[in-house]
């Protein structure tokens, strides 16, 4: 395998957490609520996997357990933004402390233990075959392709369906999506559970895919490049598949840069990411400037019904 | 929709309407109730260590235990209060710093960069400008940890008046790259040839470290702290600026209108904000470690997000609060003679936020009994 073939493996690899958590952040904004959470809300869903797989030794049952638990602390955070109209910034911190705290508290009696297993392969024997695509797509793992699934749901569900008319309605005028007779509250309600689900199912595929144990910690910022993505991807899912594998090979360049003997200390090389992010982001400011950015319109305004903007 | 209602206060149920005839009260939603109850802060705290507790006690410790080890920790011994203190010293540097900022609505998470960025300066100081007096050495590194808080504060002020990127993301990312930075110092270049390979600068000499309290670790870094607050106070009440900042805070659109140069008072609060980080990250250094290593700050720059919302911007308040969650982190400390990690005191910290930006929206809604 040539240099670029590997590369494009292992951006795959380390793009798919990336991947997952962008989709879920993009869930949640399409529907007006800002979700700084990601950071918070992947280490719980790490630490569950890793709690739950160790102990029951069931890989299904830990995937559940890390979207339930995920999906509840999404219902907490839907209830601040949604119901009680808190400040959506704010409760995304909490979340990300919280879930940081408790994480590094749940998984204290299991760190450093290896996983049982890991995601498993799919076995495509006659994909395997094919020069360069048989090594890139024959050693994707289960979640990899259900993430690559998962954009394409995704890409349709919002841009071709009535249900991602009415979502896209929500995000960009609650007021009027309320007029047309669609449940607003309801539709936030359900998008910010499934994206938080989704950010927690990122943090199982962190450990299962990429780091087999549980170390406090382990998300090192991805949750943070994520809330980065969605804003790069500009909320859409398609895009989202570009951007993440673009930041997974950015974040695996670093590494194997290293391995090839390079004289720059390993830690500008880990820099490459935060720094990209911030670059990319301003570059896109820039370019943006005078046009619409793709925002949904009423981003982090709560919703009140009887009340003029 | 029902006319009940007055003009600006909504219903909460959607399907009000119907409910609303059925069932004899109603909540309604009063935006103009923004000053919640005194006592809300400290009924948050109280419903975090209840939250905490189930979780605690589903780990299969007492939470009673737990607590009490942690309080005694903090506040039980002289020992515990000094070492509070000390705690307290960066948390209010910082808290100061995010809550100018956040006067008007600048979200500066990146204290903890801004913080690690001031403590290197100040090391920097030590390193090539050694054998000055005691005087000039302190006074040097606060101007270069100052300046280099001001910096890592400006780089995320640039990017959001200039090109529109969120500060939120920027201020972050630069919390990483600072880290990384530190990493590099302390593995490289400065490292201590005498420290057996150990990753940390030499240590500091008597000249350039902070004065001291007797024989405690108090340093006067409280005193810059508590300086700092009275400046903050002064200017926030009787200056232009002070005004300025408030007519923002409570209506960018008319203040742009007014005159006043949005942009660049957002490129002075941060410059403050990181500033501020910064001399906490010096006197962290130069007062307690003594010199620069892995770790410097157990997420102050987190804590003191906060330290400033719990104190609601007020300065007398960022004193209490700041004390008190100095009291949290030396009691998460205090736990791990028990085995516990000593993280236990962030995730204390998540549920109070949680609970205090839910006390703040729910005294909002009143219970009205239908007519």
């Amino acid at each position: 395998m040539d240099f670029t073939t590997q590369l494009l493996i292992a951006a795959i690899s380390a793009g798919t957490p990336l991947l997952l958590a962008t989709l879920g952040g993009i869930l949640n904004e399409r529907a007006g609520i800002i979700q700084l959470g990601a950071e918070g809300l992947m280490l719980m869903g790490a630490v569950t996997t890793c709690i739950v797989y160790i102990r029951s030794e069931n890989l299904l049952l830990a995937l559940l357990a890390a979207i339930a638990v995920t999906a509840v602390l999404g219902l907490v955070h839907a209830f601040l933004c949604v119901t009680l109209r808190a400040n959506q910034t704010m409760s995304g911190l909490a979340m990300t402390l919280f879930g940081s705290g408790l994480s590094a508290y749940l998984g204290k009696s299991i760190s450093g233990i290896p996983l049982p297993g890991t995601s498993p392969k799919l076995d495509l024997g006659w994909v395997k075959g094919i020069p360069v695509v048989g090594d890139i797509f024959g050693r994707m793992d289960g979640l990899t392709w259900f993430s690559l699934l998962l954009v394409l749901a995704l890409h349709l569900l919002i841009h071709r369906t009535s249900w991602g008319l009415h979502l896209r309605a929500v995000g960009d005028s609650p007021a009027t999506a309320d007029v047309m007779g669609i449940r607003v509250q309801l539709i936030r309600y359900s998008y910010i559970t499934a994206g938080t689900a989704l950010i927690g199912l990122a943090g199982a595929d962190m450990v299962l895919a990429y780091a087999p144990t549980w170390n406090e910690g382990l998300t090192a910022g991805r949750g943070w490049i994520a809330v980065g993505l969605v804003i790069f991807a500009r909320w859409n899912p398609l895009r989202a598949l570009f951007c993440a594998y673009f930041f997974g090979a950015l974040d695996s360049l670093g590494f194997r840069i290293q391995l090839l003997g390079s004289i720059v200390p390993p830690y500008f090389l880990k820099m490459i990411p935060y720094v990209v992010t911030i670059l990319v982001l301003m570059y896109l400011g820039y370019r943006n400037r005078n046009k619409p950015s793709g925002t949904p319109e009423s981003l982090g305004t709560p919703y009140i019904r009887e009340q003029r903007f | 929709m029902s006319s009940k209602s007055a003009s600006d206060s909504v219903l909460l149920n959607s399907a009000s309407a119907k409910s609303a005839r059925r069932f004899p009260m109603r909540l309604e939603y009063d935006a103009s109730r923004t000053r919640s109850p005194w006592w809300s802060p400290i009924l948050s705290i109280i419903l975090a260590l209840l939250l905490c507790a189930v979780f605690i006690a589903a780990n299969g410790m007492s939470p009673v235990t737990v607590y009490d080890k942690m309080f005694r920790g903090a506040f039980g011994t002289s020992y515990g209060i000094t070492e509070t203190l000390v705690k307290a010293i960066p948390l209010l540097l910082c808290g100061l710093g995010i809550a100018v900022a956040y006067r008007i609505s600048v979200w500066n998470i990146g204290a903890e960069g801004q913080l690690t960025v001031g403590a290197m300066a100040a090391t920097a100081v030590t390193i090539y400008f050694p054998g000055l007096s005691s005087f000039w050495s302190i006074a040097l590194m606060l101007v270069f940890g100052t300046a280099a808080g001001a910096l890592w504060g400006l780089m995320t002020a640039i990017p959001r008046t200039h090109f529109g990127v969120n500060e939120l993301i920027t201020s972050l990312m630069l919390n990483y790259v600072a880290l990384l930075a530190l990493d590099y110092v302390v593995f490289g270049p400065w490292k201590d040839p005498k420290g057996f390979n150990f990753p940390g600068s030499p240590m500091f000499t008597a000249a350039q470290s902070l004065p001291v309290l007797g024989t405690t670790r108090l340093h006067i870094g409280l005193i810059f702290g508590l300086v700092a607050v009275a400046i903050y106070y002064l200017m926030i009440r009787f200056t232009r600026w002070g005004y300025e900042l408030k007519l923002i805070g409570a209506n960018p659109t008319a203040a742009r209108y007014a005159g006043i140069h949005i942009k660049k008072h957002i490129i002075i609060v941060m410059l403050i904000s990181g500033g501020l980080a910064g001399i906490a990250g010096m006197a962290e250094v130069s007062g307690v470690t003594h010199k620069l290593m892995q770790g410097i700050s157990p997420g102050y720059g987190y804590t003191a997000i906060i330290v400033a919302w719990l104190a609601k911007l007020n300065p007398l308040g960022l004193i209490v609060t700041s004390v008190l969650f100095g009291g949290l982190i030396v009691g998460g400390y205090s736990v791990q003679t028990i085995g516990l990690p000593s993280s236990i005191s962030e995730m204390l910290q998540g549920a109070i936020l949680f609970f205090l930006i839910a006390g703040e929206m729910i005294h909002r809604f009143r219970i009205r009994r239908n007519a």
